[in-house]
């Protein structure tokens, strides 16, 4: 290779390269554990500080293995197991920040809460929203869907007219199914006039299991 | 997306080991955790302003290499006035096992710092002379030679 010298094969690279990680090139060495210590503390601080805009981490959920993402603001996208990880925080590079770290410690709260909803210990959440992956419409249908209380449905239509478009039952599907942020803001709670489940982002047996977690009275 | 960065998290995770590796052996393991928060907090700051298509390897090892000129002046700041910044030990730093490796750790710490780095961006991060030329900020030509100064100091204290 042009680009090595000659003395740049010889012992002393050798030794070089033996010196820096001792138990060699393959696997996990001491060197890279050290590593991966090191930038999980740099990501946790970063997320502390402020100066990473967004926080990611893995919560678990009787559905499989959540992935939640924060702001300084509150709780921004909560994403099924099926929805592909680096999609998902490609996605938040682009619409919020790339300055995304996984800090698990941020999201210790809504961890939490989720851990009591699933169990049936807790029947509203207190952690806050980020709504900014929510465009205005968006808003209004599931600001109204957050207000339908636990163990409660409305029809399409009702969410429609409570988001003041009494005609956009069809639009505020859309807005349902496009909910960055399920079990939280309950887009569970909405079925079909006469009491058909409907749609699910997360697929109709879970929205079924929310339902019957909660106790309510579906067709 | 290639016309969109990555999220830092991924870049942290690239780029977490080659930046380890290159602080262990330019200012020992004593001062390598400082350094490898700074380098990431000062990349982490500047990210959303770089192209997506920069070179994220020769950049952080630039930042890494700064941080760590910026940890030698600071020891020789506090050393006695008469203490060489050269003689610093960084033997400690690494705990080679091999006492041969401690010998060349020696050796590794008395380079002066371009060379030092030179020889840590070459072999320990891989890096081509164009990249380890980027990241000490000076031509290619420079950083070729302050790589092969540095090697054959070096070669005085490895038996071939």
């Amino acid at each position: 290779m042009s680009d090595r010298t000659e003395i740049e094969s010889g012992a002393v690279a050798e030794a070089l390269r033996r010196a820096c990680d001792p138990a060699g090139a393959n696997g996990q060495t001491a060197g890279t554990r050290a590593a991966a210590a090191a930038a999980h503390r740099f990501a946790e601080r970063a997320a502390a500080e402020g100066a990473a805009e967004v926080s990611y981490a893995p919560v678990d959920s009787p559905f499989g293995t959540l992935l939640a993402a924060a702001t300084r603001r509150g709780l921004v996208r909560l994403a099924f197991p099926e929805e592909s990880i680096d999609s998902v925080l490609d996605r938040l590079a682009r619409r919020l920040s790339p300055r995304i770290v996984e800090a698990p410690a941020q999201l210790d709260p809504v961890r939490r809460e989720l851990e009591d909803y699933f169990a049936g210990r807790r029947r509203s959440f207190e952690v806050p929203l980020d709504w900014s992956l929510i465009g205005p419409f968006g808003r209004r249908v599931l600001h109204a869907t957050a207000e339908i209380p636990y163990g409660g449905v409305l029809s399409y239509a009702e969410v429609a007219s409570e988001a003041g478009s009494p005609r956009g039952s069809r639009a505020a599907g859309n807005a349902l199914g496009s909910n960055p942020i399920p079990i939280v803001i309950p887009c569970h709670r909405v079925l079909r006039t006469g009491g058909a489940l409907g749609g699910y982002g997360g697929g109709l047996e879970r929205k079924r299991w929310l339902l019957e977690l909660e106790g309510a009275r579906i067709g | 997306m290639s016309d969109a960065l990555p999220p830092f998290q991924r870049f942290l995770d690239g780029h977490r080991d080659i930046v380890w590796r290159f602080l262990l052996s330019t200012v020992g393991s004593a001062e390598a955790e400082d350094c490898f928060q700074e380098t990431f907090m000062a990349a982490l700051c500047a990210y959303p302003r770089l192209r997506a298509d920069s070179n994220l390897r020769a950049w952080v090892l630039t930042i890494a290499h700064n941080k760590a000129l910026d940890a030698h002046r600071g020891r020789a700041r506090r050393a006695l006035p008469m203490a060489e910044p050269a003689a610093v030990d960084t033997r400690a730093a690494a705990a080679p096992e091999d006492p041969r490796d401690e010998t060349l750790w020696g050796a590794v710490g008395e380079l002066p710092a371009r060379q030092r780095s030179a020889v840590a961006l070459r072999f320990l991060a891989d890096l081509p002379h164009r990249e380890i030329a980027a990241a000490i900020g000076c031509s290619e030509e420079a950083a070729r030679r302050s790589l092969h100064e540095g090697l054959a100091k070096l070669r005085k204290v490895v038996p071939a």
